[in-house]
């Protein structure tokens, strides 16, 4: 059984995990009732960990634009756009998304990661080059891995170290994608998207990518994401984001102003290949734009409730990131003592996100909070309360 | 121009405070086998090279390197393209 020999750490780290009781891969929801909360094993839990920036999952605009496209259109497409055709609603979310963007068009894929594996691996090639930010996402990486190009990782959020790695590649800068993220996903730290810009003006030729997955609908003016907070959207060639986040479906985009993303959208395996997104994620996303559009309330609602929990945590002395953010990380030296916080928040009816190394980016073990406009300011409080209480259980809050 | 035993000193320099303690650091160690290393250190070995000779090491290379030897190879030819 050589072919599974290499699974067995894994299998080591898992039998570990399920003898101090960690449920935190196989937790299944029974029910899940609004944005904001969800049965577990017949337990009532507030929802803190669900990337749910707007709460738009159960906002009944959705819900009924999902429910006429099925019944108008079918449950699925069943087969790829390059294969099947589009469907009209396909092209239309496409050109709505170009007209929030501002930008000349928009591809979109069925998932966030497909979006990056398929906009990297075809940008890019055998003899180009990749800088990426260290701590960027797993789907950066791999379509860094599937494009064949060299892939140099520079310092995270550091453009001093993007400005020297630009500067050995001397000639080959032409045929250089930079590629960065506008929020990081674990830690919730913006990128210095104005200086990165500033260093990408300097090597006329390099392309510079902005995954904003975490962003969209949270940062600028329009919720266009951390380009538009940093006033730098000119200087970003393309702009890589999800449906799954802010927006409450599934899917993912690219924007950009270069007339030859159409062409990408023919040479794109990823997209080519995997099945359109149905009826009902269209239509359901299509509704959550227009509501993100109509709505900054929502935005400002989301940060009241983020600097609210991270101004909470941070009192009770909780090793959290530099700055608030809809994401708010409580980092723990020792995976162990992650673990049991854990399970004691989900005892007290609060479920985060449990994310150990090597997912993390430094190597400490991390209680993953993400803050939601749906959250009330009650449960909020009731999240904070809940921090609170296992550590005047006696435990303490972080090494 | 850095000789391929100068490189190699200065690899297991690196190397040497990344391992478990008491564990020795050879050319022909094997990083994950012998030291433990997981991608998290692989990383921080990588920066400190890439610092030490001011050079950048595409993650590329990472499939082809077991031992402080095939590290210690893949860096010479980077250098030599410098």
């Amino acid at each position: 059984m050589a072919i599974f020999d290499k699974f067995q750490q894994l299998a080591a780290t898992r039998r570990a995990m399920d003898a101090s009781g960690i449920r935190s891969i196989s937790v299944v929801m029974d029910r899940v009732v609004s944005a904001t909360e969800a049965f577990v094993n017949g337990r009532s839990l507030i929802l803190a960990g669900t990337n749910n920036y707007l709460g738009l999952t159960f906002h009944p605009d959705c819900i009924a634009a999902a429910c006429d496209a099925t019944r108008e259109l079918g449950t699925g497409t069943t087969g790829s756009r390059a294969a099947n055709g589009s469907y009209s609603a396909h092209v239309q979310l496409e050109s709505e998304l170009a007209g929030y963007f501002e930008r000349r068009g928009v591809i979109v894929f069925s998932t966030g990661y497909v979006a990056n594996l398929g906009m990297l691996s075809t940008l890019a090639g055998p003899g180009d080059v990749i800088v990426i930010d260290a701590d960027c996402h797993a789907s950066i990486y791999d379509g860094c891995r599937l494009s064949g190009a060299e892939v140099i990782r520079f310092r995270h959020n550091d453009p001093a170290d993007l400005d020297k790695r630009l500067r050995r590649l001397g000639g080959r800068i032409e045929n250089t994608l930079i590629v960065v993220e506008g929020i990081y996903s674990m830690l919730g730290d913006r990128a210095p998207l104005a200086d990165i810009a500033a260093v990408k003006r300097r090597y006329p030729g390099a392309f510079l990518v902005v995954d904003e997955a975490h962003s969209l609908g949270v940062l600028g003016a329009h919720g266009r994401g951390m380009a538009e907070e940093a006033g730098v959207e000119a200087d970003v060639d393309f702009v890589i984001g999800t449906f799954s986040k802010s927006l409450g479906a599934i899917g993912g985009y690219c924007a950009s102003h270069h007339p030859e993303l159409d062409l990408i959208r023919y040479a794109n395996r990823p997209y080519v290949f995997t099945a359109s997104s149905s009826p009902a994620i269209i239509a359901s996303t299509r509704a959550a734009l227009r509501i993100l559009r109509r709505h900054p309330e929502l935005r400002q609602r989301l940060w009241e409730n983020a600097r609210l929990l991270y101004a909470r945590l941070q009192g009770l002395g909780y090793h959290t990131g530099p700055e608030p953010s809809p994401i708010i990380a409580v980092r723990f030296e020792r995976r162990e003592q992650a673990h049991f916080l854990w399970n004691a928040l989900m005892e007290r009816g609060v479920y985060v996100n449990l994310v150990v190394p090597p997912a993390t980016p430094d190597g400490s073990s991390l209680l993953r909070c993400s803050v939601s406009a749906g959250h009330t300011p009650e449960q909020i409080t009731l999240i904070g309360n809940a921090f609170a209480d296992v550590q005047r259980a006696g435990r303490k809050p972080s090494d | 121009m850095h000789t391929y035993e100068d490189i190699l000193s200065i690899v297991i320099d690196l190397v040497r405070p990344l391992a478990p303690e008491g564990r020795g650091v050879r050319e022909e160690t094997d990083l994950v086998a012998d030291l433990e290393f997981d991608s998290l250190k692989v990383m921080n070995l990588i920066e400190q090279v890439e610092d030490r000779f001011d050079v950048s090491v595409p993650l590329n290379i990472l499939p082809d390197i077991r031992t402080v030897q095939d590290f210690t190879v893949q860096l010479q030819k980077i250098l030599g393209k410098e």
